[in-house]
């Protein structure tokens, strides 16, 4: 028995200054969202009668839903005054079609420059790059010039239609990526076994494609959600999303801010992104990881 | 089952030519096997033929069928990959039907093939497991089944058993073998192994540097190399391959080494006679040798030489020797070997008809 056989234990870790540091560190970024969220979620169950004492820390003395009620059906946003329900379901109708128009489009196109000779494949994907770069901004005029000219401006179309065109550079090129570890001996076999293009892409890719379509649904989910500029931009009256009619709300200026009613109002908006969250997550940091290292 | 045949192919990879002007015909039945180090050109030439690259010029037939502009599914072959490339997310039997897939079969023909292709390989009881529930060996049969339910007449293969440990690729070169005797497909198949080659072949094509070296049967190309470079790399241990000059001796051609040894090389049949004084490289395959053999045998050479070293490879043994400024390998029977010290001196000798002479500036046969 020599002394390289014996296991020694590992030391038991000491709480060193430095990892104090990350501690404290750690705890003020997670207060910095923490408490601003309490307060939120407190104050949009007080009554504005608690809310005009102050004290924004306490628990509502009495609970009670009438403000997430009134931020629902009553809350005025500019003249229309049926609560954020009409925003909501704006929503809901420019997320679908952009989401599924976007994802369809961009993992076909992903599919095609991963792992089939396309002409000019390279130049293309540059200017993919590029594109994805552009800010929205740049390109804004043009974009309403151009709903315009189809027709479609300040309706719910114009915006999913926007949504769906400024996601495809990078969507494409997440996709893209992500077939392009595809070992490639696997798409020849498909190519010998079946030839067919939509055939390969449904029986094949499409099934192997679970984790990186939960990370752009995320992605694209929240995004889509979220978004205030094009919503404002391109969404015409009684077609804006979700987020503007809240913009719209708490930015009232005449008479007393109900702060219980926005504070409702923004957690009613915030809640489907993070219910996707919460369905998806798991999937999602299984999907970053399976974009690094292929199973 | 139809002959295969490449006619004048020319492959380019952007300014490097990868084949130039590559001629070779298979015919029917064959199983024919493409042999070379890395980079020779062997896969390539592969995937021209399956259709997964695009010839720069030439012709590639199969039978009386010019293939050469055909999509890769229209032109009645099937493939296994080295990696198996079986389809992550579906079954076994998901993966053989897929195989079927560009060929419009009624269900019955479809389902009656699968359950050929499964019974021959012993897939039955995996039917309903995805790959990634498989040991190798039994990817590489569901590989191989999913070619053979093609019913294609031209079976592809890519370095199948590569990624297979020892005793697997063993087992697994004799169930190719079989196939090929029971079903007799034209089979092309690509490897570096050169016990592969030499076990499956009916024709082996030796490439090296985009070009056929040899193009012949397994013993062709073993005992009559065509060249240098088929002699060093067809057998393990490789051929002895000695410097020397040529001299012709009051009318008879013999070897003289650098060392001033002296070979006669009369009874050895040359297929081009060289010049005296040509600079030669003399062939002996270790296995040819005979030990301690009593009064030199007709037509052998003698030689008494000085042990360097001794070798087990398990069932045989090597003996180096020193002999004229390099070594000779020369193999032995374990018992043999065993009794072999190094200083020792041992008397070998060599059959002269079983001599292998080259050019030693072109390389090529004499």
């Amino acid at each position: 028995m020599t002394d390289t056989n014996v296991m020694y234990p590992r030391k038991p870790k000491r709480i060193t200054g430095r990892s104090i540091a990350v501690l404290v560190f750690l705890s003020m970024a997670a207060m910095f969202f923490c408490v601003p969220l309490y307060v939120l979620i407190v104050t949009s169950f007080k009554e504005m009668d608690q809310i005009r004492e102050g004290a924004m820390f306490s628990l509502p003395t009495k609970w009670t839903l009438e403000a997430w009620h009134f931020a629902w059906f009553e809350a005025c946003s500019g003249l229309n005054c049926s609560g954020l329900r009409a925003g909501f379901w704006n929503s809901v109708v420019i997320l679908v079609p952009s989401l599924t128009a976007s994802i369809a489009l961009s993992m076909v196109t992903g599919y095609a420059l991963a792992l089939w000779d396309v002409k000019w494949a390279g130049p293309f994907l540059f200017v993919l790059f590029l594109c994805a770069f552009v800010p929205f901004q740049i390109i804004m005029y043009p974009l309403i010039r151009l709903t315009v000219t189809m027709g479609i401006y300040g309706s719910t179309t114009a915006i999913a239609f926007v949504h769906t065109v400024l996601a495809m550079p990078i969507l494409t090129l997440i996709f893209r990526n992500f077939y392009k570890d595809i070992p490639p001996e696997l798409i020849k076999a498909a190519i010998m076994d079946s030839g067919s293009f939509w055939r390969i892409f449904v029986e094949i890719i499409l099934p192997m494609s679970g984790n990186i379509l939960i990370v752009v649904l995320i992605l694209q989910i929240t995004s889509i959600w979220n978004d205030y500029l094009i919503g404002v931009t391109f969404g015409g009256l009684g077609t804006k999303p979700m987020t503007v009619h809240l913009a719209n709300m708490v930015t009232v200026s005449t008479g007393t801010v109900s702060y219980n009613v926005n504070m409702a109002a923004a957690l009613l908006t915030a809640i489907p992104p993070l219910v996707i969250y919460f369905v998806l997550g798991k999937f999602f940091v299984q999907g970053i990881a399976a974009g690094a290292i292929k199973g | 089952m139809p002959s295969v045949s490449f006619e004048h192919i020319v492959k380019r990879f952007g300014a490097v030519t990868v084949l130039d002007g590559l001629n070779l015909t298979v015919e029917k039945g064959d199983f024919l096997v493409l042999l070379g180090p890395s980079g020779c050109g062997k896969t390539t030439l592969l995937n021209l033929l399956a259709g997964l690259l695009d010839v720069s010029s030439g012709r590639i037939m199969i039978g009386d069928r010019d293939v050469t502009e055909l999509d890769p599914k229209d032109r009645g072959l099937a493939m296994v990959f080295q990696s198996y490339a079986l389809y992550p997310t579906k079954t076994v039997e998901g993966n053989l039907r897929f195989g079927l897939s560009a060929r419009k079969l009624p269900k019955a023909e479809a389902d009656a093939r699968v359950t050929w292709a499964s019974e021959l390989l012993q897939l039955t009881p995996l039917m309903r497991r995805k790959p990634s529930e498989l040991s190798g060996g039994q990817r590489q049969r569901v590989a191989i089944g999913r070619a053979l339910v093609k019913h294609a007449d031209v079976l592809l293969f890519d370095e199948p058993l590569s990624n297979l440990d020892a005793k697997l690729r063993t087992e697994m070169r004799l169930e190719i073998k079989k196939l090929h005797d029971t079903l007799s497909p034209t089979v092309v198949y690509v490897t570096h192994d050169q016990i592969e080659a030499m076990t499956m072949a009916t024709k082996i094509a030796i490439m090296n540097g985009g070009e056929i070296q040899q193009f012949g049967t397994p013993d062709e190309v073993y005992e009559n190399p065509a060249n240098l470079f088929v002699a060093s790399f067809i057998g393990s241990p490789a051929m002895n391959l000695t410097n020397a000059r040529f001299r012709i001796t009051d009318g008879s051609p013999g070897a003289m080494f650098d060392n001033g040894t002296k070979m006669d090389l009369t009874g050895y049949d040359f297929v081009s006679t060289p010049q005296d004084g040509d600079a030669i490289a003399v062939g002996m395959r270790p296995e040819h040798f005979l030990i301690d053999t009593q009064g030199t045998q007709q037509s052998h050479s003698a030689f008494d030489l000085t042990v360097k070293m001794v070798e087990r490879t398990g069932s045989d043994a090597l003996i180096s020797l020193e002999f004229a400024d390099d070594q000779l390998f020369v193999r032995a029977e374990p018992d043999r070997a065993a009794k072999t010290r190094p200083g020792e001196t041992v008397s070998v000798q060599y059959p002269t008809a079983k001599l292998n002479l080259f050019d030693a500036r072109e390389g090529r046969r004499l």
